[in-house]
C-alpha cells in the first residue's frame, strides 16, 4: 500500500506537479471563500479571458508573457472595481462588460499577427509540465496573497457582509473590493499558466462552495476549502498516474465529488433539523 | 501605535459641544437633480433621545445617512460634538434598516458584535481579551448571550436588531443614529431596546431615531423632529402637537 502511494512521486515531474497543485489549490480555495460569498463565481473565468490582449501585446513587443498577462489582468480588475464603485453598475455586469471587451481586443490584436500558437500554452497550462521557475513564481504569489488575506482578515470580512457599517467607521468598502480584485488578478494569472483556465476557475469556486455548506464561520470555511483543494489535488494526481487520465480534469472532478458529498451532508442535516 | 481607518485622525470632541448641529443641510442622491432634504437645520444636545418622524419618503433615512457620512451634503454643515463628519468615526453609530447586512454570511453573532471594536483597533490590530470581555457584557445586557455562537441568519428580526444595537454599544458611540429599529420587532426585543436606549440617555449619549411608532412617543423621547417632503416642518417638544403627522 505504502509503495502504491509513494510510487508516482518517484518522478520529479509528479513532485513538481503536486507542489504546484497544492500551491494553486490552497491560494485559490482560500481566496475562493470571498469569491463564493460575494457572489462573483465567474470572476476566475472572466479574468482568465482578459489576459489575452496582454499576452498578444507582450508577444509582439518581445516582453515577458507573464508580465503582459498580469498587466492586462490588473487593468481589468481595477476597471471592474472602478466602473462598479458606489454601486453605479452592478459588479457582475461590470465583469461581463469588461471581460468580453478585453477578450475581443485580444482577438482583434491576434488577427493582425500571423503566428499566435505560442500563446496557447499560457492559457492551457499543464500541471505535470510545470517548470521550477513557474513554481517559484507561484510560491511567491501564494505567499503574498495568503499573507494579505491574513493581515486584512477583519476588514475583508466586515466589508463583505456589512459594507455600510464599514463606511460609517471610515473603512472604504470600495477600496477593499478593489484590493480583492487585484489579489484575484495576481492569483488567476499565476495559476492559469501552470494549471490552465478550468482548473483555476474550479479551484476558486468548488472547494469554497463545498466548505460553505459545512460550516458557519469564515476562517473554518477557508481552512476546509484549502483542505478539500489539497485532497482533490492528491486524489486527482493518483487517478491521473494509475488510470492514465488528464491530471487537471481529474483534479477538477475530484473537487466536484467533494462538493457533491458536502451537498449531501448539508441536505441530510437540514432535513434532520426540519423533521 | 494605531493605524486608524479613514483619512482623518482620531480627534477629541470639542469641549461642551452639542451632540449634533445641522445647519441648512441640503442632501440629494447623485443622478437626481432634486435634493431629498432642503435646508434642514436641527440641534441635538447630549443626553437626549430624539424621534425623527414623517411619512415614507420624507427624507428620514437620508438625514441619518448624511449624518453617518454615507451621503455628502450638497450644501450646509453637520457638526458632531463640534467636529465635521468623519473626524470622529468612533463616536457615531448608525443602525441601518435590516436590508444592508448580508445575513447569510458565515459570521456568528459574537463576531458581528465584535466588529464594533474595529474602529478603535484600526488596521492590523486584532481584537484582544479586553475587546471580547466588552462584547460579552453587552451580549448579556441585550439578552443575546445564549445566541452568541449562532450564525446571524438564525436570529429573529428582533434579535438581529438587538445584535446591531449591541455592536453600536460595543463601539461606545456617543451619537446613535437608528433607522426604524422597531419595525418587525417582537415585544420582548422592543422592551429590551427601549431599556437600553433609556440607559444610554442617562449616560449622556444622544439618540436620533427614525420611527413610525408614535403611540408612546412622549415616554420614549425627549425631543421630536418632523420631516415632511424634505423639509423640517416642526420641532415639537409638546408632543401632542405631533398627532396627525
Amino acid at each position: 500500500m505504502m509503495e502504491w502511494l509513494l510510487e508516482p512521486f518517484r518522478f520529479s515531474f509528479m513532485q513538481t506537479g503536486l507542489a504546484a497543485a497544492i500551491l494553486v489549490g490552497v491560494t485559490c480555495a482560500t481566496l475562493g471563500a470571498y469569491v463564493v460569498l460575494r457572489r462573483m463565481a465567474f470572476i476566475g473565468d472572466a479574468l482568465a479571458h482578459t489576459v489575452l490582449p496582454g499576452l498578444v501585446v507582450a508577444y509582439l513587443g518581445g516582453w515577458s508573457l507573464f508580465g503582459g498577462a498580469l498587466a492586462a489582468g490588473l487593468l481589468t480588475a481595477l476597471g471592474i472595481g472602478w466602473v462598479s464603485r458606489r454601486g453605479a453598475v452592478r459588479e457582475d455586469t461590470a465583469i461581463g462588460v469588461l471581460f468580453t471587451a478585453m477578450f475581443a481586443l485580444g482577438i482583434l490584436l491576434m488577427s493582425r499577427v500571423r503566428s499566435f500558437r505560442d500563446l496557447s500554452h499560457i492559457l492551457f497550462g499543464n500541471v505535470l509540465g510545470v517548470r521550477t521557475t513557474d513554481l517559484a513564481q507561484m510560491a511567491a504569489i501564494a505567499a503574498g496573497v495568503l499573507l494579505t488575506l491574513f493581515l486584512l482578515h477583519k476588514e475583508l470580512e466586515l466589508t463583505s457582509y456589512d459594507p455600510t457599517y464599514a463606511e460609517v467607521i471610515g473603512l472604504s468598502a470600495d477600496r477593499m473590493r478593489m484590493l480583492l480584485l487585484v489579489l484575484l488578478a495576481f492569483t488567476v494569472v499565476a495559476c492559469i499558466q501552470i494549471v490552465g483556465v478550468i482548473l483555476t476557475s474550479a479551484m476558486l469556486v468548488t472547494p469554497a462552495a463545498a466548505a460553505a455548506l459545512l460550516t458557519n464561520r469564515l476562517p473554518r470555511m477557508m481552512g476546509l476549502a484549502a483542505f478539500i483543494a489539497i485532497g482533490s489535488s492528491l486524489i486527482g494526481l493518483y487517478a491521473s498516474y494509475y488510470a492514465d487520465v488528464a491530471s487537471g480534469a481529474a483534479i477538477v472532478l475530484t473537487c466536484t465529488a467533494f462538493f457533491g458529498v458536502a451537498w449531501l451532508i448539508h441536505s441530510l442535516r437540514t432535513r434532520g433539523a426540519a423533521g | 501605535m494605531n493605524l486608524f481607518y479613514g483619512r482623518r485622525r482620531y480627534i477629541d470632541m470639542v469641549p461642551n459641544a452639542l451632540a449634533l448641529v445641522i445647519d441648512r443641510l441640503t442632501v440629494g442622491y447623485s443622478g437626481l437633480p432634486e435634493p431629498v432634504l432642503r435646508e434642514v437645520s436641527l440641534t441635538l444636545p447630549p443626553g437626549v433621545r430624539a424621534a425623527l418622524v414623517g411619512p415614507n419618503g420624507s427624507g428620514k433615512s437620508t438625514l441619518l445617512k448624511a449624518v453617518a457620512g454615507l451621503l455628502p451634503p450638497r450644501a450646509g454643515t453637520i457638526l458632531i460634538y463640534g467636529r465635521p463628519v468623519g473626524a470622529c468615526h468612533h463616536r457615531v453609530a448608525y443602525l441601518p434598516q435590516r436590508g444592508d447586512v448580508d445575513w447569510r454570511f458565515p459570521v456568528t453573532v459574537e463576531r458581528m458584535v465584535l466588529a464594533g471594536r474595529y474602529v478603535h483597533l484600526g488596521w492590523l490590530r486584532r481584537p484582544g481579551d479586553d475587546d471580547r470581555e466588552r462584547v460579552q457584557t453587552v451580549l448579556v445586557k441585550l439578552g443575546l448571550e445564549d445566541l452568541a455562537g449562532r450564525q446571524i441568519s438564525q436570529l429573529s428580526g428582533g434579535q438581529q436588531q438587538r445584535a446591531l444595537l449591541a455592536r453600536a454599544l460595543v463601539q461606545e458611540a456617543d451619537l446613535l443614529l437608528l433607522d426604524e429599529p422597531l419595525s418587525a420587532v417582537d415585544v420582548a426585543s422592543r422592551r429590551i431596546i427601549d431599556e437600553v436606549l433609556r440607559e444610554l440617555r442617562d449616560q449622556g449619549k444622544s439618540i436620533l431615531m427614525a420611527t413610525h411608532h408614535l403611540e408612546r412617543i412622549d415616554e420614549e423621547f425627549e425631543l421630536a423632529f418632523a420631516l415632511d417632503d424634505g423639509a423640517l416642518r416642526q420641532v415639537a417638544r409638546t408632543l401632542p402637537a405631533l398627532e396627525g403627522v
